[in-house]
């Protein structure tokens, strides 16, 4: 049972009031796309063994998406944010550096 | 290899048991092989054993990171079924169906394929549409099944509830060759009769590289060194992502946990297995007497083997409402799977863009029943470079939009 | 033989003599014995069989960890099996009776699988049973499930009469066992100010302690326990659960609770069990250890027990398991309980101690009581079938060489404890291998880490490896600093008591015994007692290259019986490892998985069943729905009617005289489900036509559009009528189902991609009630009701106009699913029942009559309507349902444009939406396949098409379906034939226009 901070309304949530919505800050690509970059935001997914970018939902309190920085090893959340971003904070990022040094994910290190 | 058979065992019996030999060699990697698999689960076993059985290509090695089928394959529920709605999943459900039935004699070891018939609930005026247009598509699919009447459930179900206050029982689907196997022993199965081909099983061996030149595969990097190889298939399940990586491709894959649960065992009650996909649950009895009880699966990336109590408190519940003589009954054990799922649900069994690296994954909660079908598709397609069974599972369809997708039976309310 | 002493029993109040029956057979204890204390009181030593040779069983142990004193408890619906009799308290008519034989508990038909046992090895069936292969399903199956098993299965009706429940706790510190470390870790952390939940699993506070001895602060451990209990109950941040389990610790550390509130006293009222899903600040686990039984030959006779067990039950019950009791040990935990027995009065006619060099004080002390004390001696063999009747002593360092005989009716051995490290190791806590003590305690360093990443468990006491009293709690009182400091309190000055015990001298690890045990005493040294695996069947495991300790527990099933392997785990690991010539650390351990011991399905389900199963939800409707018979379906968390029955009148029929009615005078419909999603903003316009296939934007206040929303993915997902009410806002209906899914849908958009557009939506779904008015007379009964002008003038198909309707304010949308002249009518939801009654009041000279969704699903599929899951099923687009008019050739974007792009998508190979007519009259069944010549590579048969919708019309008086067909519309009036269910019949049928009544629209339009 998961339990996420959700930055919006600052509840510490139980995994039973949120809803998972998968890899965070993939690139809509619409009409005019080709096809290999939108088979891509479709499907390809990151899948890491590790540090990852995900989205989730408080659906069961405030409503509000935003996103989590959590490793899918240990669990370890090492921070939530806005949903309204196209990249995680630096802090968050730094965070993550001092915590797993060497880790990437997609084009973030 | 020593036959295994009743008169065998007695005769070890007067011997102390002294005589039997390692069901697998202990093998250590040759410089280069034919044929290389990475994953010695059930799918890797199996793709293993039909590359020898029906194409010759027995110089062959299967590498494992830990110990053999100590991944998925026994970590399920153990249902067998091919009752799939679309074409191709019938087709390869069906074939992998058909080999466990006589899978016990092929190997030479009692897999326990008990057919003893898997039935689907219908419990809303929705379902009972989709399992009749599942039941009108087996027909044509050579898949042996039928919608019945809640009468027959119950004659075949007496422990089921159908009048619930919630959600009665409208009638169910019904695959009576359908059913349950020992899924341990398919793995070991296989892999005594991999070993027995020559084939060499390398247990605590993890891949670490994949080496290329001009986009053909030509070998692997171990932690048992380089070993060479001219075919390389790549059947590792919620680690897929990582192997493509190293690969150099990606997948349309993530990985959840899934769970599952026992109860205590208890004598026979229960001779059929149960899914109900309304509320969100499935039950057979294995053969020791314990209740074998299926969950969800989280819906974010995980690596741990574990997941939420959430999720077993829904399928209990679920369960006890289907059949309320269970409550006073009590959970023994739960525990959870590594899962991938893909883009449509269905799985992939595809050539790569890397020449000579094949890829079978995404078998998300579908797994265990497949793997003879599996094994046997898949070993064609790293053979021949293309299978009737394997060909509409290609990566490709996520790009064209031509997906294979199962979760039309259930559908969505109207 | 066992008995009832003449004194002792501390647990035991003997003014209260309880009644129960074992077998039927009619027995008494005494109030605080437990169902195991009163059967050995009773002389029943006998009380099970095991799972493989059907081997008498006799009690074991004393606790959670008993493999073997395992009952059916309770009659009718309140059959238990499996209930342990060690943890089951005795209260009066108790019913219990055994598990696993025939005819009876004496006399077991099924032992006979023990003359055949040298052939039933590990891993047996996987050897045989393999031909012929019928007679796996028909005869060896059935035999082996009927032969395995354990408890009675509970009657198939039987309904389980007792409630359950659910509570949530969250604390600072949450202490899990109540023994002297709990105890002692609990008063540190409340006296630092910590909000401090303790849980122990049995009804007593104090574990081990009181039984074992020693002093505390100078007092006798139980005087202790008391003056501590007193004052935690003392403090009003302290609070104590008895009966209640720490079952299970899952990820980010969440703690199930479980508790047995009176399976101990079925009489109370109220739920017999609680789960508790717990948050705490800081976990400390003092779960205490179990003595490891030791591998000898006939260690499974009924009279073999552990020693702390049978010290237990004469300390704790007054009962003692034997008359003559031989003690067989490694260490010098085991002579306490020679000392007390002897001191009872009871014969101990010798210690064996494995070890060369012998005990310490403790063996002095036995010494001086004139017990005799003989080292580096083992047992041969246990003599003896359904009781224990002497044993052969031998060497330890040989391979059983007799060296005397000792008769004695009962063993206590000891082999050493194991930490309880369970909880630890439930969410991956790794664990150390302790040489000195011979057993795995956590690694600190490789804690369990929770959200944070830190530690997030803290282990006390015994299951922290610390077994001396003192240790234990000098240890326990840091933990419970320690968390409490963790928290921000400040720990007071408090220190941990002083605990004086005896010195004991180290232990010597011996797993097997005799060391060098020849062939036929490993084929009797049992490891695990209820699945029967026995140290010969490892050995052969790892023969046959089960080497990782994964397939060695699989392919022998130890470990793996109800007992989950509490006491086999670490001696099978041990055998495993001597096997493969590996250190015990290298092998490892197998998971451990939750919960600690077995816990109820009940429990887990809670009060979730019957009507609290799911929500039901209701429209204002409802509650007339079903006092005028509605005959409901389920859709979604709804219920709505299918049809009005009417007294003696089929479903069917009714089905049909509402579509008749409807389609002659007047029908009237709850549709209050449909969703309703305002949608609203400056941005309203550009986001619903992004939402939509269609264009929203240039839709004008006062009209309604019928829209289609599809995925990203290109897939129709819901349609539905959209009203502008003004500039910036839009309504916009859904399908029941999708309400809250298509609210959702939109929110994901507008939060996670275009959040800089200023739009906000609502579900309004539930605000309002909806009532469609429907067929020839819909008007003349809205004139009726009066105060808003309808005719086709004011109000044209496809507008909507807001207003009062009868007395209540209300908005009346102009569209039709049925092709009939129709009205939706909203009103504010408590309005719903007065304008449904006055509609009805009103149309009874029309005929008014309510219909249900099959009238409803028959009138659209008439006029060639879709219905979202029926002509949709997630794999259909648009555009193969001949909707290209709802999709805007002028908009650049829109959900699903880009994928609907795609080359499968653009295939003319496609099926395409068709009405089916058959030939020789009859419906087509829905979901039938229509068959094409030949069959693909996998040997199925070619298909063109299917069958999306199907009924009988009482329109037209015929069936009609739709479907979807291969290149369908340019095949109109073309014949194709249908499979039936069997695959062979087949049934004709023509490829027509899916608008089977009135295409022109006349009947709407008017």
């Amino acid at each position: 049972m998961l339990i996420l901070k959700c930055p919006y309304c600052g509840v510490m949530a139980d995994e039973t009031e949120l809803s998972p919505g998968g890899e965070a800050h993939l690139t809509r690509h619409g009409p005019g796309s080709d096809d290999t970059e939108f088979e891509a935001y479709l499907f390809m997914r990151e899948n890491p063994r590790g540090v990852h970018f995900e989205r989730w939902r408080h659906a069961h309190g405030c409503g509000k998406w935003f996103h989590a920085a959590r490793c899918t090893q240990t669990l370890e959340v090492f921070g939530t944010y806005s949903a309204q971003t196209t990249r995680p904070p630096q802090d968050l990022l730094d965070t993550i550096s001092e915590k797993r040094p060497g880790w990437r994910w997609r084009d973030l290190a | 290899m020593k036959r295994y058979s009743a008169f065998a065992l007695v005769r070890e019996a007067l011997n102390g048991h002294k005589g039997w030999e390692r069901a697998w060699r202990n093998a250590q990697p040759k410089a280069h092989y034919d044929a290389i698999i990475i994953g010695a689960g059930g799918h890797g076993l199996a793709t293993a054993y039909y590359l020898g059985k029906n194409f010759g290509i027995t110089n062959v090695a299967i590498l494992e990171k830990g110990w053999l089928g100590g991944g998925n394959t026994g970590r399920n529920t153990t249902i067998i079924r091919s009752n799939y709605l679309q074409d191709p999943s019938a087709a390869i459900y069906e074939k992998s169906r058909a080999l466990y039935e006589t899978l016990s004699q092929e190997l030479n070891y009692n897999i326990m394929f008990s057919p003893r018939g898997v039935m689907m609930l219908a419990q809303t005026e929705h379902e009972v549409r989709g399992y009749r247009r599942t039941a009108h598509a087996n027909a044509l699919q050579g898949v042996s099944t039928e919608f019945i009447s809640p009468r027959r459930v119950k004659e075949l179900v007496p422990i089921i509830e159908l009048n619930g206050p919630r959600y009665p029982v409208l009638g169910a689907l019904w695959q009576d060759r359908a059913g349950t196997a020992r899924h341990d022993a398919v793995a070991w199965g296989y892999a005594r009769a991999c070993s027995d081909m020559g084939m060499d099983i390398i247990q605590k061996c993890e891949v670490t590289g994949i080496t290329r030149e001009g986009g053909r595969v030509t070998g692997v990097q171990t932690t048992k060194g380089d070993i060479a190889c001219d075919r390389l298939g790549i059947v590792v399940a919620g680690h897929s992502g990582v192997l493509a990586e190293m690969a150099g491709f990606r997948l349309p894959v993530e990985s959840v946990a899934l769970q599952a649960l026992v109860s205590e065992p208890i004598k026979p009650c229960m001779d059929v297995v149960v899914m109900a996909n309304t509320v969100h649950g499935y039950m057979s009895q294995s053969d020791k007497g314990e209740m074998v009880i299926g969950g969800g699966a989280d819906g974010f990336n995980n690596y741990t083997q574990r997941g939420s109590f959430h999720h077993i408190e829904e399928t209990v519940r679920a369960l006890v409402e289907t059949f309320p003589m269970i409550s006073r009954l009590k959970m023994l054990r739960q525990w959870g799977g590594i899962v991938d799922m893909t883009g449509d649900r269905s799985p992939i069994l595809s050539k790569t863009p890397i020449e000579g690296v094949f890829i079978n994954c995404g078998w998300g909660t579908g797994g265990f029943k497949a793997i003879p079908g599996s094994g046997w598709g898949f070993a064609e397609l790293m053979a021949k470079g293309t299978s009737p069974l394997t060909d509409p599972f290609s990566l490709n369809r996520f790009g064209e939009g031509r997906f294979i997708d199962e979760s039309v039976a259930a559908g969505v309310a109207h | 033989m066992s008995t009832r002493l003449a004194t002792g029993g501390r647990l035991t109040d003997r003014s209260d003599r309880l009644e129960f029956t074992f077998n039927g057979k009619r027995l008494t204890g005494f109030a605080g014995d437990t169902l195991a204390s009163a059967l050995l009181a009773n002389d029943q030593m006998l009380v099970g069989r095991s799972f493989k040779y059907h081997r008498p069983r006799g009690v074991v142990a004393s606790g959670a960890e008993e493999p073997n004193a395992l009952v059916n408890l309770g009659t009718g619906d309140r059959v238990e099996p499996n209930q342990r009799a060690t943890t089951t308290e005795l209260f009066h008519g108790l019913s219990a009776t055994s598990q696993n034989h025939w005819p009876s508990l004496e006399h077991d038909i099924g032992a006979l699988n023990g003359l055949v046992a040298p052939v039933l090895t590990a891993g047996f069936y996987y050897k045989m049973f393999i031909h012929p292969r019928p007679f796996w399903k028909h005869i060896y199956e059935p035999f082996i499930r009927q032969s395995a098993g354990l408890g009675r299965a509970p009657d198939p009706e039987a309904r389980d009469p007792d409630t359950y429940e659910h509570v949530h706790a969250h604390v600072d510190v949450l202490v899990l066992g109540g023994g002297v470390a709990g105890l002692q870790a609990a008063h540190a952390a409340g006296a630092a100010g910590a909000q401090v939940l303790l849980l122990e699993q049995s009804p007593h506070l104090g574990g081990r302690a009181p039984v074992d001895g020693g002093t505390i602060d100078g007092q006798d451990p139980e005087a202790w326990v008391e003056a501590t209990v007193a004052a935690l109950k003392a403090m009003d941040n302290v609070d104590i659960r008895t009966r209640t389990m720490g079952a299970g610790i899952y990820d980010h550390g969440y703690v199930l609770g479980y508790e047995r509130l009176n399976d101990h006293a079925p009489w109370l009222a109220g739920p017999r069990h609680r789960l508790w899903r717990i948050r705490a600040g800081q976990v400390v686990t003092a779960t205490g250890a179990i003595e490891r039984p030791l591998s000898f030959a006939g260690n499974d006779v009924p009279g073999v027990m552990l020693a702390s067990a049978m010290r237990d039950y004469l300390v704790n019950y007054g009962v003692a398991a034997g008359d003559r009791t031989v003690v067989v040990t490694n260490n010098d935990d085991a002579y306490r309980t020679a000392i007390i027995l002897k001191q009872a009065g009871l014969d101990v006619p010798a210690i064996l101690d494995a070890r060369e060099y012998g005990g310490g004080a403790l063996a002095a002390e036995a010494r001086a009581l004139g017990i005799r004390v003989e080292q580096g001696r083992a047992i041969a063999k246990v003599q003896g079938g359904k009781r224990v009747t002497g044993v052969a002593i031998c060497a330890q360092a040989g391979a059983g060489g007799l060296l005397e005989e000792i008769p004695c009716d009962a063993v206590a051995m000891s082999g050493g404890w194991s930490p309880v490290v369970h909880l630890w190791s439930h969410c991956g806590g790794k664990l150390l291998w302790d040489d000195a003590q011979a057993m795995f305690r956590p690694d600190p360093d490789r804690a369990p880490t929770g959200a944070d990443g830190a530690p997030m468990l803290r282990v006390a006491g015994a299951a922290n490896g610390f077994l001396r009293l003192g240790d234990t709690l000098r240890d326990a009182e840091a933990q419970g600093r320690e968390a409490a400091a963790a928290l921000g309190f400040t720990p007071g000055a408090g220190a941990a008591p002083a605990a004086e015990a005896t010195e004991e001298a180290p232990l010597a690890p011996v797993w097997l015994m005799p060391q060098g045990a020849r062939d036929d005493l490993r084929k009797k040294a049992w490891l695990d007692y209820q699945n029967d695996v026995k140290v010969s069947d490892v050995q052969l495991a790892a023969q046959e290259g089960f080497e990782s300790v994964e397939h060695t527990k699989r392919y022998t099933t130890l470990g793996m019986a109800t007992d989950q392997g509490k006491l086999s785990n670490i001696n099978g690991l041990a055998t495993l490892s001597r096997a493969l010539g590996e250190e015990i650390p290298q092998v490892g351990t197998t998971t451990f998985r939750p919960p600690y011991t077995p816990i109820s399905m009940g429990a887990i389900a809670g009060e979730a069943k019957g009507k609290l199963f799911q929500p039901i939800r209701k429209t204002p409707l409802h509650d007339w729905h079903e006092a005028h018979g509605a005959h409901w379906e389920p859709v979604g968390q709804w219920r709505r009617p299918y049809a009005y029955p009417q007294p003696g009148e089929s479903v069917h029929d009714a089905v049909m005289r509402e579509v008749t009615a409807t389609r002659t005078g007047l029908g009237l419909l709850d549709a209050s489900t449909l969703g309703k999603i305002l949608v609203k903003g400056p941005d309203a316009g550009r986001f619903m036509d992004m939402m939509y296939t269609n264009m929203m934007s240039t839709l004008k206040p006062g009209r309604c559009r019928y829209g289609l929303m599809c995925s990203e993915n290109g897939f129709l997902i819901d349609d539905g009528v959209v009203a502008r009410i003004d500039d910036q806002t839009f309504l916009c209906h859904t399908t029941t189902g999708g309400a809250d899914r298509i609210h959702a849908h939109m929110e994901e958009w507008l939060q996670t991609e275009w959040w800089d557009w200023q739009v906000y939506t609502a579900n309004l779904t539930e605000q309002y009630a909806q009532i469609a008015v429907v067929g020839p007379k819909a008007r003349a009964v809205l004139d009726k009701l009066g105060g808003m002008d309808l005719s086709a003038e004011a109000l044209p198909f496809m507008g909507w106009a807001e207003g009062t309707l009868g007395g209540l304010p209300a908005r009346v949308f102009r569209i039709s699913f049925s092709g009939e002249l129709s009205f939706e009518v909203a009103v504010p939801a408590h309005r719903g029942r007065a304008l449904w009654e006055r509609l009805h009041e009103a149309g009874a000279e029309f005929g008014a009559t309510p219909y249900g969704t099959e009238a409803l699903h028959i009138m659209r599929a008439e006029k060639g309507f879709i219905m979202i899951g029926d002509e949709t099923d997630g794999t259909v687009i648009p555009q193969d349902l001949g909707l290209h008019w709802a999709i805007s050739k002028k908009k650049d974007d829109y959900l699903g444009k880009r994928a609907q792009a795609r080359s499968h998508m653009t295939d003319p190979d496609r099926w395409q939406l068709v009405g089916l007519e058959t030939l020789e009259g009859g419906v087509l069944p829905d979901g039938a396949y229509a068959v094409a010549p030949g069959r693909n590579a996998n040997g199925q048969r070619n298909t063109q098409g299917r069958v999306t919708s199907s009924y009988h019309s009482p329109t037209l008086g015929r069936g009609i379906a739709m479907g979807l067909v291969h290149k369908g519309p340019e095949r109109m009036g073309e014949e194709i034939a249908f499979a039936m269910e069997d695959g062979e019949t087949m049934m004709r049928a023509r490829i027509v226009s899916p608008v089977f009544f009135d295409p022109d629209g006349e009947k709407q339009n008017v």
